[in-house]
C-alpha cells in the first residue's frame, strides 16, 4: 500500500476553484501530484455521469470543486452542483463505492492554501481507502 | 478529419523547465496519437515563440495547438490570436497549464514530468473535439430605456441623449424630478437643491432626442441585451395633456383635499393636482383613489371649469411598445417608515418627523415657507433632537446597512435650523459620525463649531410624549451618564429603502436584488454599474443607498457603459454556449428550470416540443447540460464526449 500512487480527477471552476489552483502555484505551494485538474466554466457542469464514469475507469478519487455557495460566476450554479453531488453520494455506495472517494469542496480564487489542503488531505484519504476495485 | 495537432511546450525562461524536463516532456508527446508536431521554447509568449508557432502552423498544416505553458487565465487570448493569425480558427487552441498547476506546485522532477505529460495529453484530447466556432453577433437597437425620473434617471437620460442617441425615460408618478425635488438645499454646499435639479428637469423635457413618458409603468420586458421589447403602461391621467395649458383653475376649484406626498404628509393638496409647482412636464393628473366624482358620482368641477375641455373622466391606461437596446434601472428609494420604530412613537406623534419631512420644512416653498414650525401646533421648536441611525444598522430588528446619507443630512438640518432659528438648540444624537465624502467632514465640524450644534454619541432608546413636549432617553455614552433630554421637536434619520415596487419590476427585467432589496451588480468592485443580465444596468438608490454626488457619478458610469455598448456595430458573444440535438430532446423542460437566464425555452418544431437555446442570452455555465436527462444538451467545445475523454486519458497509466 506504501507505493500506491492513487489517480485523482479534480473538477474546477474556471472562475473561483481553478483560479485558486492557479494562485496555490503562483505562490509556489507545493502539493502532492496524484492529481490532474479538468476545467469547466462553472462547477455545475459536471455532470454526475462523469464522476461514475470516472469510477468506472479506475479513478481513486473525484474531487469537484466550485465558488463558495452564493458566489457563484454564474448566479447559482454551485447549488445545483451541491445537489447533484449530495444524490451522488448517496448513489455510489450501492455502486459498491466508497462515499469517501468523492468530495466536493467550495474554494475561492484566493483559497490556495485551501486548495492544497483540500488536495492533500483527499489524496491522503484517498491512500487510507487504498485503489478503487470496480464498479460493482 | 485525421487530426493533426501540434505541441508547443514553453519552458517559462526555468519556470517550467526547472522541474519540469522538458526534453522527456517533447519527446514523449511526439509520439501521442494525433499530434504531429511537437517542439519546445524559451518563451513561448514572446515574438520569436509566437512566430514559432505561426510559422509551423502553416509548415505542418496543423488542424489543432496545444501550447504547454502557463494558465490559461494568462495567455489563452494571445494565442488563440496566434492561431487565428495563422487562418487556423482560434478555437482549435488550447493551452495544457504545466506551470500553475504542476511546476510551480510540485518538487519532485519526475513526477512533475509525468504530469505535464499526462495534462498535455489530456488537452490534446480536448482539442481533437473541438470545432471551429466563431463570436455570435447581435444587432443592436441603439436606443436606451431608462427607468426613473429621479436625479440618477435623469442624469443618464441626459448622458446618453448629449451623445446623440434616443432615450424613453419612464417615471411612475406625474412630474420627474424625484426626491431631489423635494430637498430643501444640499450638503456640503448648501446649494438649493431646486436651483440644481429643475433646469436639468427642463433639459429633459426639452431634450430632442429624450421621449418622457410620466406617470407611466413598466408593464413587461421581453426580449435580450441589444433588443428588448418593452411594454409601457401610461396610467389613466383623466387629463388631456395635449389640450392642457396648465393654467391651475381646476386644482384651485376641486373641493377634495388629501394630504401631499410631495410634502410629505405636512400639507394637503387637491384630488387633481401637479405634485409641485416646478413640475416637469407641468400638467395636472386626477387622483381617482380620492376624486369625488370617481367615489360619488358627482362633482365634476374640475370639467365644469376647464375652458379648455381637457379633463376626460373616461380615459383609461394606455399601452405602448418600445424597442430598446439598452435599459438603466435607476428607481431610487424610499424612507423606511417611522411606524416601524415602536419605541419612537410609531408615528404617533406629530412633532416626531422623519428627514424628508424636514426638508420640507426647510424649504422655502415647503408648507412653511421655510420657516421652522412644529407640525402639531405651527410654534417655532426651541429644541430639536435629531437622531441618527434609526432602523439603519440594526440587523436585530431592522436594516442592517448604514444608510450613507443621515450623517450628512442631520448636520444640514441642524446647522439650517440654527440659521432659521438662531437661539434655537440642535441636538444631534450619534452612534458614529460618517462623513466621508469630499468636504464632508469640513462640514461636520463647521457645524459644531459655527453653528454649535452639540453632538451626543448615543442611541436613543426612547421617545414619548410629555405636557406637549417630547421626552428623549438616551446615554452619553463619551461620559458614561444617562441623559433624559426635553424638546420641543424629533428629527429622525430613517433608514433608505429600495422603492416600493421595484420587486415587481425586477422580475421582469430578470434582474437580482439582495437581501434587502436592493439591486445586485455583476461584480461588487469590477462591474458596480452592470446588472448579471447583459444590457441591464443601475444606477442611484435603487443600488444602495447613497448622496447625490455618488448618484450622478453612478447614472453617468452606467450610461458610458450603454454607451460603450452602442458604440459597436454588433454585440459579439462568447460562442461556447449550449446547443440541443433536436433528435434526443424530449422537451420535458428541466433545462428550463436551471438556467439562470432564461437562455432555454420550449419550441414547438414539426409538431414535437423542443428545448431550443437563445445563444445570445447563454453564458456557457453548463449547468442545463448537466442537467439534462437525455443527454441531448451539449456544450460547444466542452461537450459530454470531450470531459469524458479528457478523464479517461487523466485515468490512463503510462
Amino acid at each position: 500500500m506504501q507505493d500506491f500512487e492513487p489517480n485523482v480527477v479534480v473538477f474546477c471552476c474556471r472562475w473561483c476553484s481553478y483560479a485558486a489552483a492557479d494562485l496555490a502555484g503562483t505562490s509556489r505551494m507545493t502539493a502532492n501530484p496524484q492529481f490532474v485538474v479538468i476545467r469547466t466554466m462553472c462547477s455545475g457542469r459536471i455532470d454526475p455521469e462523469f464522476i461514475l464514469d470516472a469510477f468506472a475507469k479506475g479513478a481513486d478519487g473525484v474531487l469537484v470543486t466550485g465558488c463558495h455557495p452564493g458566489d457563484c460566476h454564474y448566479v447559482n450554479g454551485n447549488y445545483k452542483t451541491r445537489r447533484r453531488m449530495l444524490l451522488l453520494e448517496e448513489v455510489l455506495e450501492q455502486f459498491g463505492i466508497d462515499r469517501k472517494r468523492l468530495r466536493c469542496e467550495w474554494i475561492s480564487a484566493s483559497e490556495g492554501g485551501k486548495f492544497v489542503k483540500t488536495i492533500d488531505e483527499f489524496i491522503g484519504t484517498i491512500k487510507k481507502l487504498g485503489p478503487i476495485d470496480g464498479i460493482k | 478529419m485525421k487530426q493533426r495537432i501540434g505541441v508547443f511546450v514553453c519552458h517559462c525562461g526555468i519556470n517550467i523547465a526547472s522541474t519540469v524536463q522538458i526534453e522527456r516532456v517533447v519527446e514523449a508527446i511526439k509520439e501521442y496519437p494525433g499530434v504531429v508536431h511537437a517542439e519546445d521554447y524559451e518563451y513561448m509568449c514572446s515574438d520569436p515563440g509566437q512566430g514559432m508557432i505561426r510559422a509551423r502552423i502553416k509548415e505542418k498544416n496543423l488542424t489543432g495547438v496545444v501550447v504547454a505553458a502557463c494558465s490559461p487565465t494568462l495567455h489563452e487570448l494571445t494565442f488563440r490570436n496566434v492561431t487565428a493569425l495563422s487562418g487556423l480558427n482560434p478555437y482549435r487552441c488550447e493551452m495544457a497549464n504545466i506551470r500553475e498547476h504542476c511546476s510551480w506546485i510540485h518538487k519532485d522532477v519526475d513526477k512533475a514530468t509525468k504530469k505535464a505529460i499526462k495534462i498535455i495529453k489530456t488537452i490534446v484530447e480536448k482539442v481533437k473535439l473541438n470545432e471551429e466556432l466563431t463570436p455570435l453577433s447581435v444587432p443592436i437597437t441603439k436606443r436606451a430605456l431608462v427607468i426613473g425620473g429621479g436625479i440618477a434617471g435623469i442624469q443618464s437620460a441626459l448622458d446618453i441623449a448629449n451623445a446623440g442617441y434616443q432615450v424613453i425615460l419612464v417615471e411612475k408618478s406625474s412630474s420627474i424630478g424625484g426626491h431631489m425635488a423635494q430637498l430643501s438645499e444640499t450638503f456640503p454646499t448648501l446649494d438649493c437643491s431646486q436651483c440644481i435639479l429643475t433646469p436639468k428637469m427642463v433639459e429633459v423635457a426639452q431634450h430632442k432626442n429624450i421621449k418622457l413618458y410620466n406617470y407611466a409603468e413598466i408593464d413587461d420586458v421581453s426580449g435580450y441585451v441589444g433588443n428588448f421589447k418593452v411594454k409601457i403602461r401610461l396610467k389613466a391621467s383623466y387629463v388631456d395633456w395635449s389640450k392642457c395649458v396648465g393654467c391651475g383653475l381646476c386644482i384651485e376649484k376641486c373641493p377634495t383635499k388629501v394630504a401631499s406626498e410631495f410634502e410629505q404628509g405636512l400639507a394637503p393638496r387637491k384630488a387633481i393636482y401637479v405634485p409641485f409647482p416646478q413640475a416637469v412636464p407641468n400638467k395636472p393628473v386626477i387622483d381617482r383613489e380620492h376624486c369625488r366624482y370617481f367615489k360619488t358620482g358627482k362633482c365634476r368641477v374640475c370639467e365644469k371649469v376647464c375652458d379648455l375641455d381637457a379633463i376626460k373622466f373616461d380615459e383609461e391606461d394606455d399601452f405602448v411598445e418600445e424597442e430598446v437596446g439598452a435599459i438603466v434601472v435607476a428607481t431610487g428609494y424610499e424612507v423606511y417608515g417611522v411606524q416601524n420604530i415602536g419605541e419612537y412613537g410609531a408615528g404617533r406623534y406629530k412633532d416626531v418627523v422623519d428627514g424628508l419631512q424636514f426638508e420640507r420644512l426647510l424649504s422655502a416653498s415647503g408648507p412653511t415657507n421655510g420657516e421652522i414650525r412644529r407640525p402639531s401646533d405651527g410654534q417655532i421648536p426651541r429644541r430639536v433632537a435629531f437622531v441618527s441611525c434609526v432602523g439603519s444598522r440594526d440587523p436585530e430588528l431592522h436594516k442592517p446597512y448604514c444608510s450613507k446619507v443621515c450623517c450628512m443630512y442631520l448636520a444640514k438640518h441642524a446647522m439650517l435650523y440654527k440659521h432659521r432659528v438662531p437661539d434655537g438648540q440642535p441636538i444631534i444624537f450619534y452612534i458614529d459620525i460618517r462623513s466621508d465624502g469630499k468636504g464632508y467632514e469640513e462640514f461636520v465640524q463647521r457645524a459644531q463649531e459655527e453653528d454649535h450644534v452639540t453632538y451626543i454619541r448615543g442611541k436613543v432608546s426612547k421617545i414619548y410624549e410629555d405636557n406637549g413636549e417630547l421626552v428623549l432617553l438616551s446615554a452619553d455614552t463619551l461620559a458614561g451618564m444617562p441623559i433624559e433630554l426635553r424638546c420641543d421637536l424629533v428629527v429622525l434619520g430613517m433608514a433608505i429603502c429600495p422603492s416600493s415596487g421595484v420587486d415587481e419590476l425586477t422580475k421582469k427585467l430578470k434582474i437580482q436584488t439582495d437581501a434587502n432589496g436592493f439591486l445586485t451588480e455583476a461584480h461588487p468592485k469590477l462591474r458596480p454599474v452592470e446588472s448579471l443580465t447583459p444590457g441591464i444596468f443601475i444606477a442611484g438608490c435603487a443600488h444602495a443607498p447613497k448622496d447625490i454626488p455618488d448618484t450622478v457619478a453612478q447614472a453617468s458610469a452606467a450610461s458610458s457603459k450603454v454607451l460603450e455598448m452602442f458604440g459597436q456595430k454588433e454585440l459579439s458573444h462568447d460562442p461556447m454556449v449550449a446547443w440541443v440535438d433536436e433528435d434526443l430532446c424530449s422537451g420535458c423542460g428541466v433545462c428550463i428550470s436551471l438556467c439562470p437566464y432564461d437562455a432555454r425555452e420550449l419550441e414547438i418544431k414539426e409538431g414535437k416540443r423542443i428545448a431550443t437555446v437563445k445563444e445570445i442570452l447563454c453564458e456557457g455555465c453548463g449547468s442545463c447540460i448537466a442537467g439534462c436527462p437525455a443527454g441531448a444538451c451539449q456544450q460547444r467545445n466542452l461537450d459530454d464526449k470531450q470531459v469524458i475523454r479528457m478523464v479517461e486519458t487523466v485515468l490512463s497509466r503510462g
